[in-house]
């Protein structure tokens, strides 16, 4: 196999710092080497690498960017943002564990949680030893988290929690999750540990797409849940959605990791394929295609890094995060099924990426918040009118 | 105990090489760098050897200013120190080898690991110039590594098996494929290595024995030939053997 060198037709390397191109340059070379040899077979499987998580560990990448006390490296948005990028070039499923570990489950910890709770969890969950999920989402409440029905009530020394959550990656392999509930009607946090009596989390099978991932049901019948298990300072419905918009921002890093796995993948194919007495790269056609696809990997590639720099600078606004989620992941998703049409029938194969991205593309473009949803959210930047319901 | 580690900065081999239009250079623009990586499997020997008996680990790169790029790398990696011998010349293994003799001496060195050449120009020269230049034993092409006190064990490769050496200290070893399994530097070290000095020197000697008159680049391949898959393909396949590519 070729070597990756990169996709970087506008030189954004040149506006990165040593240490941000080290960091890309060494998840790029990890994933070469440990990612894409065996994903194909995960995914056939439908079952998580497991023995890849203390690796990703050993490289520091998850909470990349918490303090160095709780064993984390500390580093910049940016470097968050290419090591999403990198680990999605090999595969969404992979990006999907970090990005919740790091911005779902140890990003609230540390944020909402006492300095107990960031003690006992964040430098296991930085060592990979243990694996968190996050709980936000219901089977009747999607897009709409705030209509959410599991429930606390408070008793003596805790709460117990009742109800139930789906579509929760990491669930049946994780030691804590981060589950939202209604507490007297307004939503707060609490961090569920595996075995305690009533909490199940049953694997869903059947999926076409992150099929490299699990996919979990969280279930809460009557879950004592002591009150150190409250994160304090998590109060709304305001308190989960800062984790999405962490994780979001990881997201619209990541499907450019995608998208240039797919577009390697058709340029070198359409090189070599030869049709009519030629390389199929040498009709009008394909050329407009891959212009395409590297145009827009060049639009995501800036639209990022600038994203990345207002996060670092303490400017973002989130309406920001979701132009990039919202564009990023449809580009990603049109690019990877273009890569397909330009491989013909071998675009189906397993032998070939495209495909495995273009499924898993379907699921990054729905979580953490819909295309929609974020065209709503745009929508009420720029008009002053939200139109949810 | 110390050791030394030298490191050489070199083209991606998977990068795409042009030559300028005299053809007396080499053209670098856009191609990206790398350590060589024959030196990882060097620079990983020193590291383990370090962790488990302690010592400073030293690398140290000739070359333009680019090398500290792989200078740090190899700081974010684990070593501990890197020096950075300034030339704007490309230099020839016995000019590296002169220069790094002398930075050895002064760190007074008496462990030495670097690759078994270096994948730009291939010369694999530098290690044994250097322990000839030092007066250090000398085993390369190793796959294999042990040191007890100052009793050196080494297996290199031979075709078609290992030899197994005995030496003692000083010594340089020069390390293949098959030594180690080279670590990844970590987000932690990178941070780290961040904050640390290359300390900067510049190149004492700059005569070659060698002077590059020319590059050319090797003849493009012509394009395969398909044969038919029945008893007349086999025919022909015979005959092209036989005929054109004079195998029997
Ligand atoms: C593989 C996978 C992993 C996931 N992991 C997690 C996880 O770890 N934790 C977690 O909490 N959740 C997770 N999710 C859930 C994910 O966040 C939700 O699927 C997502 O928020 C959408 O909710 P829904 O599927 O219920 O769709 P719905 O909300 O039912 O939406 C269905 C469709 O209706 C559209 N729609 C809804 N409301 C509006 C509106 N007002 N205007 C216009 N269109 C609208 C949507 O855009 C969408 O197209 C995961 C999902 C998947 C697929």
């Amino acid at each position: 196999m070729n070597k990756f060198i990169g996709v970087d037709y506008y030189d954004t390397s040149g506006l990165l710092s040593e240490e941000e191109i080290l960091v890309r340059d060494t998840v790029r070379e990890f994933v070469s080497d440990e990612v894409i040899p065996v994903i194909e077979r995960y995914c056939r499987e439908s079952t998580f690498p497991m023995e890849i998580i203390p690796k990703l560990a050993e490289l520091g990448l998850f909470g990349t960017s918490l303090p160095q006390k709780y064993g984390c490296a500390e580093m910049n948005s940016v470097v968050y943002g290419l090591v999403c990028q990198e680990l999605e070039r090999g595969d969404s499923g992979i990006r999907s564990f970090v990005s919740v570990q790091s911005s779902l489950v140890m990003y609230p910890i540390y944020t909402f949680g006492s300095e107990a709770q960031r003690q006992k969890w964040l430098p296991g969950l930085a060592k990979g030893e243990k694996i968190g999920c996050f709980g936000l989402t219901e089977p009747d409440f999607g897009s709409n988290p705030g209509g959410m029905i599991t429930r606390a009530e408070k008793v003596d020394g805790g709460y117990v929690l009742n109800g139930a959550k789906m579509w929760i990656t990491n669930g049946t392999i994780a030691d804590v999750a981060v589950v939202w509930a209604k507490l007297d009607g307004k939503v707060a946090g609490f961090l569920v540990e595996k075995g305690f009596k009533g909490f199940a989390a049953p694997e869903m099978k059947g999926k076409h797409s992150l099929k490299a991932s699990v996919t979990s049901e969280l279930t809460f019948d009557n879950v004592f849940i002591p009150e150190e298990n409250r994160l304090p300072e998590g109060n709304g419905l305001k308190s989960p959605l800062m984790c999405l918009n962490q994780a979001r921002y990881g997201i619209a890093w990541g499907v450019v990791g995608s998208m240039m796995a797919c577009y390697d993948s058709a340029l070198n194919y359409s090189k070599s394929r030869i049709q009519f007495g030629k390389p199929i790269a040498a009709f009008q056609m394909t050329q407009e295609k891959l212009v395409y696809m590297l145009t827009e990997i060049t639009k995501a590639q800036l639209l990022n890094l600038q994203l990345g720099r207002l996060k670092d600078s303490g400017k973002l606004r989130f309406q920001q995060v979701s132009m990039a989620k919202r564009n990023n992941c449809e580009k990603a998703l049109e690019i990877a099924r273009m890569s397909r049409e330009v491989l013909g029938a071998n675009g189906i194969l397993d032998e070939y990426p495209v495909m495995r991205h273009a499924a898993n593309l379907e699921s990054v473009k729905t979580y953490e918040g819909t295309h929609e949803m974020h065209t709503l959210i745009l929508g009420e930047d720029v008009t002053g009118i939200p139109a949810f319901e | 105990m110390n050791i030394g580690v030298c490191i050489s900065h070199v083209p991606d081999t998977a990068a795409k090489i042009k030559i300028k239009e005299d053809l007396s250079q080499i053209d670098y623009t856009s191609v990206p760098f790398i350590i060589n990586p024959y030196d990882e499997f060097a620079m990983e020997e020193a590291i383990r050897i370090k962790e488990k008996s302690g010592g400073t680990t030293y690398a140290i790169s000739l070359g333009k200013d680019g090398v500290k790029e792989s200078l740090r790398k190899a700081l974010a990696t684990g070593i501990d120190e890197a020096i950075h011998i300034k030339t704007e010349l490309e230099l020839d293994s016995s000019a590296v080898a002169k220069n790094l003799c002398d930075e050895i001496k002064s760190l007074n060195l008496e462990l030495v690991f670097m690759g078994k050449q270096s994948v730009d120009f291939d010369s694999s020269a530098t290690g044994q110039i250097l322990s000839e230049l030092l007066g250090f034993n000398c085993i390369t092409n190793c796959v294999s590594f042990s040191l007890d006190g100052r009793n050196v064990r080494a297996e290199r490769e031979i075709e078609g098996g290992r030899e197994v050496l005995e030496t003692t200290l000083p010594v340089i070893i020069t390390a293949q494929k098959g030594l180690n399994e080279p670590r990844y530097a970590s987000l932690k070290g990178i941070m780290a290595a961040k904050k640390k000095n290359i300390v900067e020197k510049n190149a004492a000697y700059t005569e070659c024995k060698t002077k590059v008159i020319g590059f050319s680049l090797p003849k493009g391949k012509s394009a395969g030939k398909v044969l038919s898959a029945d008893s007349d393909g086999v025919k022909e396949l015979v005959r092209l053997l036989k005929e054109e590519a004079k195998v029997f």
